[in-house]
């Protein structure tokens, strides 16, 4: 199938972007690397009147520290997250994530802020800006704010972004000597969305974990922490008793939803499973 | 490529002029805006050795070069690539790069109907660009995305790991 009919503009400035949606109402649609839209164009899921371009936008590009985060702008390639030295250095849960996100070629044009913005709860990066304590900065024509990624994922596809509004950058805190990151997803096949993915970021003194925090992806509306199987490790060595109860804390973390390829059982089976293997390669310093 | 606000959302069945440089040579065409490349390449320029599978992102025939990286021709509009360089399956072979390749598939029958095969090579030629001597199970991972309804992948792996070989060795396969 091919899009319905729709005009297009490229964006010089973010002012340019906002001002062409805010002129367009409803009827626009942002594209990045168009990855995600262009297929949902395709099957008429979507059908925009106007298509505002905006991998033109210089504000919108680079990789660089600021403060005590890593900024990384929106129109950041996927496959930057596997090149960039940056990201490697200070955001490695991003570089380890990257492989796991679609195959090569969609790497190439997919960008990191079209990923958050549309916040598919199978994807890797929502759920690691979670597990990062990231900011979302956001442009929009009441002026800009950053907001914290536990506030942004609201429902399926809903964030808390506002019609006409960009994310320019995401800012994650940088990665410290005294943590310990871990990632890894469950996939019938390489490139697929995963049955079940997981990220974290802990904070020790020496094997003590001082804080931690677990996302997981594909297991409900939205990209999920774990507060509770956060909350009993605290203060663990990460033991096996200490891993087995986090475990089992998974169950009022997760509420999978009921569908006909994976019951909700095997999803919260399968992330049990997972969160034990990720806990002991972070115990043993991974 | 700027409107002034009244046309801003009334060209949608308008013609753009978009310029491109297509296999070393500047090019310009008149796409709507809805074209995607993919179409562009093969209607417009005539260019058909790259091929329109799924247009979802998910089969891997419609791969070409574009600034010197692999993407899909079905996932981006012909507007959204003026002003870029792209090479296609004819300007890889014309330009001799990827002759080995080539040979190298077609000695160890990694085709059959030929249909995936530009793509495969667009992404084959990505990989040995970036990775010099791939493991197997690297190859495998880069060609996730590339569908091949024939011959299985086991040959196209083959070609894939001895073309790595033969380049790291100094020479070429054939
Ligand atoms: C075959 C296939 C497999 C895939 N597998 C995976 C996978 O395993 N994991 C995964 O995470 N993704 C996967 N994807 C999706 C891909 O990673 C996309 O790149 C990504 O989800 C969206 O990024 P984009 O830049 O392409 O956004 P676009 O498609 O351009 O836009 C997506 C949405 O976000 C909006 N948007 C984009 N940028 C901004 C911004 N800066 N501010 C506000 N709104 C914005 C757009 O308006 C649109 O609504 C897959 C895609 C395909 C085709
Ligand atoms: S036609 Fe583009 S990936 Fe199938
Ligand atoms: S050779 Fe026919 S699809 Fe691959």
């Amino acid at each position: 199938m091919k899009a319905r009919a729709f005009s297009y503009f490229r964006a010089a400035t973010i002012d340019q972007a906002l001002d062409a949606h805010a002129r367009a109402g409803d009827d626009a649609r942002f594209i990045a690397g168009g990855q995600s839209l262009v297929p949902a164009l395709s099957l008429r899921l979507q059908a925009p009147r106007l298509l505002i371009d905006i991998t033109h936008i210089d504000a919108l590009r680079g990789v660089r520290r600021d403060g005590g985060y890593l900024r990384i702008g929106a129109l950041t390639r996927h496959c930057e997250m596997l090149s960039e030295p940056l990201i490697a250095e200070f955001a490695p849960l991003l570089h380890a994530a990257a492989p796991f996100v679609a195959h090569p070629a969609i790497r190439n044009r997919g960008t990191f802020g079209g990923s958050v913005a549309l916040a598919d709860p199978a994807s890797e990066f929502p759920a690691m800006t979670l597990a990062l304590d990231a900011e979302i900065e956001i442009a929009g024509a009441s002026g800009g704010r950053r907001i914290k990624a536990d506030d942004f994922f609201l429902d399926l596809f809903e964030t808390a972004l506002q019609p006409g509004e960009l994310i320019t950058a995401v800012f994650v805190p940088l990665f410290k000597a005294d943590q310990r990151f871990a990632f890894d997803e469950l996939a019938r096949r390489r490139g697929d969305y995963a049955l079940v993915g997981c990220g974290m970021l802990a904070t020790f003194t020496g094997e003590r974990v001082d804080d931690i925090r677990i996302s997981f992806f594909s297991v409900g509306n939205t990209p999920t922490r774990v507060k509770g199987a956060e909350a009993t490790l605290i203060g663990s060595s990460l033991d096996a008793e200490r891993i087995a109860a986090a475990q089992a804390a998974l169950e009022g973390d997760l509420a999978p939803p009921d569908s006909d390829e994976v019951p909700p059982a095997m999803r919260l089976h399968l992330a049990r499973v997972l969160l034990g293997r990720l806990l002991g390669r972070l115990g043993e310093g991974a | 490529m700027n409107h002034s606000d009244e046309t801003l959302l009334d060209d949608a069945d308008e013609t753009v002029r978009v310029r491109l440089v297509v296999n070393g040579r500047k090019v310009a065409c008149e796409v709507a805006p809805r074209e995607t490349l993919v179409d562009c390449l093969r209607n417009s320029l005539e260019l058909t050795g790259t091929h329109a599978g799924c247009e979802m992102g998910a089969c891997g025939a419609c791969l070409v070069q574009l600034d010197g990286r692999a993407v899909h021709s079905c996932l981006m509009f012909a507007v959204q690539a003026d002003g870029a360089a792209i090479n296609t399956i004819e300007g890889l072979s014309d330009s001799g790069l990827i002759a080995d390749l080539q040979a190298e598939f077609h000695r160890r029958n990694a085709l059959q109907c030929g249909f995936c095969t530009p793509g495969m090579l667009i992404n084959a030629h990505e990989l040995l660009s970036q990775v010099a001597q791939p493991s197997r199970e690297e190859i495998r991972d880069a060609l996730s995305g590339n569908y091949c309804r024939c011959t299985g992948y086991e040959a196209i792996v083959d070609a894939i790991d001895a073309v790595a070989k033969a380049r790291s060795a100094g020479g070429g396969a054939t």
